[in-house]
């Protein structure tokens, strides 16, 4: 506490200092910032009795993510009653592979929670009668023994009551904490509770509800089929999925979470762990406000923010221009190797004033000449008439290298729900003279490749000539199992003539 | 629906034999428990085990012998009435969906205590159970194999909305006793003083087994999650307590 007040002091001084300069009256500036200074703390959980609850009971309104339930909008405190139910139930952690979680009411992350600081909470946990383990909660924002755990040890086909007054205002982790507690984290038991500050938070225009967790199964990252937990990853800490929101498509796709440009939005994070540490960034985006770790005072102008394991965080920012921002746990493997990637899909007029898109795409090779040096030797055999196959593809690799791989991959993989794959593409080898007009003026809008559906945007490679085109075309169709196929210069010229350009744009 | 009957007349002349047992002999061995008062190794005397758990054409005859033992009898202070034997069509037919083979489950420690002393015999204590259960099909204690601990954890991961298979379809152990994984959770005599009671042995607070840091503690081999989740399983429960996926079998001292 003293120490926490020194801090306060030392900016109000030098404040008080600057004003008696400009020449205000140092005297009551002061005393005014001394005010704002107690003010500031919010007392903690000694003044978070409000006392008894008033009016009605209340039955809790509980939200699966990535919803979040409206404020509870009250200046005084009430009765809540909370139902929460425990059920194990087999779900998609990734396309085709299946998990048994372990979930408090049917989704990963669990139910949200909102009451007011304050409130009453009377707690019930019920246990499905299909459940084969025991459970209970432990919820953080409880101050009593096991945060509810030991009042609310229940086995399958049995329900235990309790009841806290929430004291502390902010976001809180609850979890499942029977043992063996790691597993049952492990498996998806956890989710938030919001103990909303008297005056209720700010107002907003969209909330969502976006929580990681780590998952460790027995096969392999995306190997198909129902896969058990790991229980020696899990102890190692070596975990196969990081994932938001309890699956690898939660918050891709149609499942993205949504907003206009103009808008104001909070998310409330959380981290279940078990065992990582989440470095929680949006890529494309600056949070204007961090309630660092849910609690009471914010910072400003972060670009990545730490979710402790059994921890949270409140982020807030304005959708400044339309576009997709990118969800990551800037741990970036984790996001590219683990899953754990979400969009925010911004809709709305553009403003080119704070951001441009792509103004100049010119190439640049640095130290990667060497590289280019099939390419080189492509031009060479086509300006002499001699072009091989075999040159053209090699040229195309370079060029693939270069421009195409950072999305589609250097093994033409792509990434599922982002970028389509090449490798192996029904849509590819479908229609090469197609594929040479995507490479020309790019695509927009959804496609389905080998039977998975992709909604992204490609950019016209405009800073291609039509040689490069095709050898990065031939070099495709020649790849990773497609079926082979060559395409000259002059099939790229014809494609090229035919597409009709908007005005400005390159060529 | 015929074989039910059959099992019915079966059982109702003759005492309700129920399953065979099988000998389990001396031994000694470390659970996964920490008693205070015996560091170290348990020493396990002599006992008969069940072969398998008891079926419900089983405890259908019992209950005809001992109607305090009924659906709808059973005393609210020895058997949960939303619960107990609750799949049962009635207090003396099985019905449809509940096969005279499969495990009985959805009955109290009291009920299960009852059918073993009617047989002259009593449920065993956890750590004759942990003994038996350590063993697989060629070895005695198995709990330090990873295949072992994985197949009993993978049981654990499916949810119980499937039915329960019939007893004796896993194969025998060391000792020719089957079942003891894979098909239902199990009482135990002494399954209350495992961890939370006031019983001296293990601990001071009660409380303890019930939250985070309680397991770490109590658990003498933290690395077994497996069996860890059987004793948390039991501590979960009362006496009167039944649920969908718990039965037991019966021990014996040695004749």
């Amino acid at each position: 506490m003293g120490a926490i007040m020194k801090h306060l002091v030392v900016p109000i001084i030098i404040a008080a200092a600057l004003l008696s300069l400009s020449g205000c009256k140092s005297e009551k500036t002061d005393e005014a910032a001394a005010t704002t200074a107690a003010i500031t703390d919010t007392g903690g959980s000694a003044a978070g009795d409000f006392g008894p609850p008033q009016g009605e009971p209340i039955n809790a309104i509980l939200t699966s993510p990535p919803l979040v339930p409206p404020p509870t909008g009250r200046s005084t405190p009430a009765k809540v009653i909370v139902q929460l139910e425990v059920r194990e139930v087999e779900m998609e952690i990734s396309e085709g592979v299946k998990y048994t979680f372990w979930t408090f009411g049917g989704t990963v992350p669990g139910s949200f929670i909102r009451v007011r600081q304050g409130d009453t909470v009377e707690f019930h946990l019920k246990n499905h009668p299909d459940s084969k383990m025991p459970h209970n909660i432990d919820l953080h924002a409880v101050t009593g023994p096991g945060g509810g755990a030991a009042s609310s040890f229940t086995a399958p086909g049995h329900a235990s009551q309790f009841t806290f007054k929430a004291l502390n205002a902010g976001l809180y982790v609850y979890h499942c904490a029977t043992a063996p507690v790691g597993m049952h984290v492990a498996n998806g038991m956890y989710g938030l509770i919001l103990v909303e500050p008297p005056q209720g938070m700010p107002k907003v225009d969209k909330e969502y509800y976006v929580m990681q967790g780590d998952f460790y199964t027995v096969g392999k990252y995306r190997e198909k089929g129902v896969q058990p937990f790991d229980m020696q990853k899990a102890i190692d800490e070596n975990p196969t999925y990081v994932l938001f929101n309890g699956s690898e498509g939660a918050l891709l796709g149609d499942n993205a979470l949504k907003l206009n440009v103009g808008e104001t939005v909070r998310m409330y994070v959380g981290n279940g762990g078990p065992n990582l540490v989440s470095s929680f960034h949006i890529i494309g985006e600056i949070f204007d406000k961090v309630y660092t770790e849910g609690g009471s005072r914010y910072q400003e102008n972060v670009q990545t923010t730490l979710v402790p394991a059994g921890g949270s965080t409140i982020i807030e920012y304005k959708a400044e221009v339309p576009g997709t921002g990118v969800i990551v746990d800037h741990s970036i493997f984790r996001a590219f190797n683990k899953g754990a990637l979400g969009m925010v899909k911004t809709s709305g007029p553009e403003n080119k004033a704070i951001y441009s898109g792509k103004e100049v795409d010119s190439v640049y090779l640095g130290d990667k000449a060497v590289s280019a040096a099939p390419v080189a030797a492509a031009a060479t055999a086509t300006a002499g008439g001699v072009l091989t196959l075999a040159q053209q593809i090699k040229a195309g690799e370079a060029l693939y290298n270069g421009t195409c791989s950072v999305c589609h991959q250097s093994n033409g993989d792509g990434i599922p729900n982002v970028f389509p794959p090449l490798a192996k593409s029904d849509y590819l080898n479908a229609d090469k003279t197609r594929a040479i007009g995507i490479v020309l003026n790019g695509l927009n809008g959804p496609v389905t490749v080998n039977g998975a559906k992709f909604d992204s945007v490609m950019p016209p490679m405009s800073q291609l000539n039509d040689d490069e085109v095709a050898n990065i075309v031939t070099f495709t169709l020649n790849s990773w199992g497609n079926k082979g196929g060559r395409v000259t210069a002059a099939d790229v010229a014809q494609v090229r003539k035919a597409t009709p350009r908007p005005q400005g744009a390159a060529h | 629906m015929r074989s039910v009957l059959l099992a019915c007349c079966l059982f109702s002349t003759a005492s309700f034999a129920g399953s065979a047992y099988v000998r389990v002999p001396a031994g000694g061995f470390s659970s996964v428990l920490k008693y205070e008062d015996s560091k170290g190794k348990q020493k396990i005397v002599g006992f008969e085990l069940m072969k398998n758990p008891v079926t419900n054409a089983q405890f259908l005859a019992f209950v005809r012998k001992y109607p305090q033992w009924q659906k709808g009898k059973a005393p609210k202070a020895f058997a949960e009435p939303t619960h107990y034997l609750s799949h049962w069509q009635s207090a003396l037919v099985l019905g449809g969906k509940v096969k005279p083979q499969q495990p009985v489950t959805q009955v109290s420690w009291f009920s299960a205590s009852a059918y073993c002393e009617a047989q002259g015999a009593r449920l065993p204590t956890w750590n004759e159970w942990e003994y038996t259960a350590a063993a697989d099909r060629t070895r005695h204690d198995a709990r330090k194999d990873p295949a072992w601990r994985e197949s009993i954890l993978g049981w654990y991961a499916k949810p119980s909305n499937t039915p329960i298979a019939d007893v004796g379809k896993t194969p025998a152990n060391v000792y020719g006793i089957q079942d003891l994984h894979g098909l239902i959770w199990e009482w135990t005599e002494d399954y209350s003083a495992m961890l939370v009671s006031a019983d001296n042995r293990n601990q001071s607070d009660p409380d303890k087994s019930k939250f985070c840091g309680a397991s770490a503690l109590s658990m003498a081999d933290k690395e077994n999650y497996a069996v860890m989740m059987r004793v948390a399983m039991l501590s979960s429960l009362e006496a009167v307590n039944s649920t969908s996926n718990l039965g037991f079998r019966c021990a014996k001292p040695l004749p």
